[in-house]
């Protein structure tokens, strides 16, 4: 049977407005198939998201959701976190929007290790801005404003996630629709800060200064770099070149998380009076 | 068995024509006629859902009974 997904999605919102192509429309079915399959009470979740493309998905979702300032899904995420402690906690937005503009707050709710997931959908790009250059983009790739080839080396979100403390840490692309919402399952299950990063696509800024030709393109290079954590066990690092790894890459369960070692600290202020 | 043939529903209205559910079928059940994708071999379907699955615009869906 097709999957209802009209049961999650706001009347009349569709169509969306992202471009022809992009991947970000499959990520939302992903994360609307994940919610199904963990039976989300959609007063009990909350989608949060900054500012982009990636961005808009809060708006077409029918659950809780919030649409905050630029890169400061995380900040006010972790208020609504801090608040509800039961409340399930989903921050969606780009790559421009959670390492660059959001960066500190991204580092530092992954340092907090508190109980929320972050979807980062990785487009190496600034898609709604006008196609700047953003902390992904790699090195020579063209955007708007590195017409002629950007000369900074492009963020690895995974294993920035990994180093400033994220507990679980997670890379899928658009291409591998099936994977996207097991890989979001495994994050909203799991107790601590979460971050699934999919590779996505931008046909519009990105895929046409960068000489793809077409969304087929440039699926099909998703399909071609990505290596699941298992089977790059089994290559050498030659093979390896180029490629990105897919799949859970780190898991941590015995880090403490954040609200109920909060909740500890107001029990210990109580007795203290 | 007898092979039963799923329904594929195309959603006009939400389709942006992008390519992706004719490109990736296995089966090549599907082609695009003008700016949609629409229905060319039901017969070859294989229920595989890859089109409703990769659709970005929710435009698909692949009923089975």
């Amino acid at each position: 049977m097709a999957f209802d997904y009209d049961k999650w999605i706001r009347p009349g919102k569709l169509p969306h407005i992202w471009c022809p192509g992009c991947g970000h429309g499959i990520v939302m079915k992903g994360l609307i198939r994940a919610m199904e399959t963990l039976k989300l009470k959609k007063e009990e979740t909350a989608v949060v998201s900054g500012i982009g493309c990636a961005s808009r998905l809060p708006g077409y979702i029918d659950c809780c959701t919030l649409h905050t300032a630029h890169g400061r899904a995380a900040a006010f995420a972790t208020g609504v976190k801090m608040a509800k402690p039961e409340m399930n906690v989903i921050l969606v937005g780009g790559d421009g929007d959670g390492t660059a503009i959001g960066g500190n707050h991204f580092i530092h709710a992954c340092r907090r290790n508190i109980d929320m997931t972050y979807i980062i959908m990785n487009n190496y790009i600034y898609g709604m801005t006008g196609g700047q250059f953003s902390p992904c983009t790699p090195t020579g790739h063209k955007a708007s404003t590195t017409p002629y080839g950007n000369p900074d080396p492009g963020f690895d979100i995974a294993k920035l996630a990994i180093g400033a403390g994220a507990t679980f840490v997670a890379r899928g692309t658009a291409f591998h629709a099936n994977q996207i919402d097991k890989l979001i399952v495994e994050a909203i299950q799991h107790k601590g800060f979460s971050v699934v990063e999919i590779l996505d696509d931008c046909p519009t800024t990105y895929g046409r200064r960068n000489k793809y030709k077409s969304v087929i393109e440039m699926m099909n290079r998703l399909k071609e770099v990505a290596v699941p954590v298992k089977a790059a066990e089994k290559m050498t690092a030659e093979q390896l070149q180029g490629k990105v790894l897919t799949g859970v890459l780190y898991r941590d369960d015995t880090k403490p998380e954040y609200t109920a070692e909060y909740a500890k600290v107001i029990e210990r202020a109580s007795a203290a009076k | 068995m007898e092979k039963t043939l799923p329904k594929i529903e195309i959603i006009e209205k939400y389709c942006k024509g992008c390519h992706i559910c004719v490109e990736f079928c296995p089966k090549d059940v599907l082609e695009m006629k003008g700016f949609y994708a629409s229905v060319k071999n039901l017969e070859a379907c294989i229920k595989c859902m890859q089109c409703e699955l990769r659709c970005p615009d929710f435009a698909i869906k692949v009923i089975t009974e």
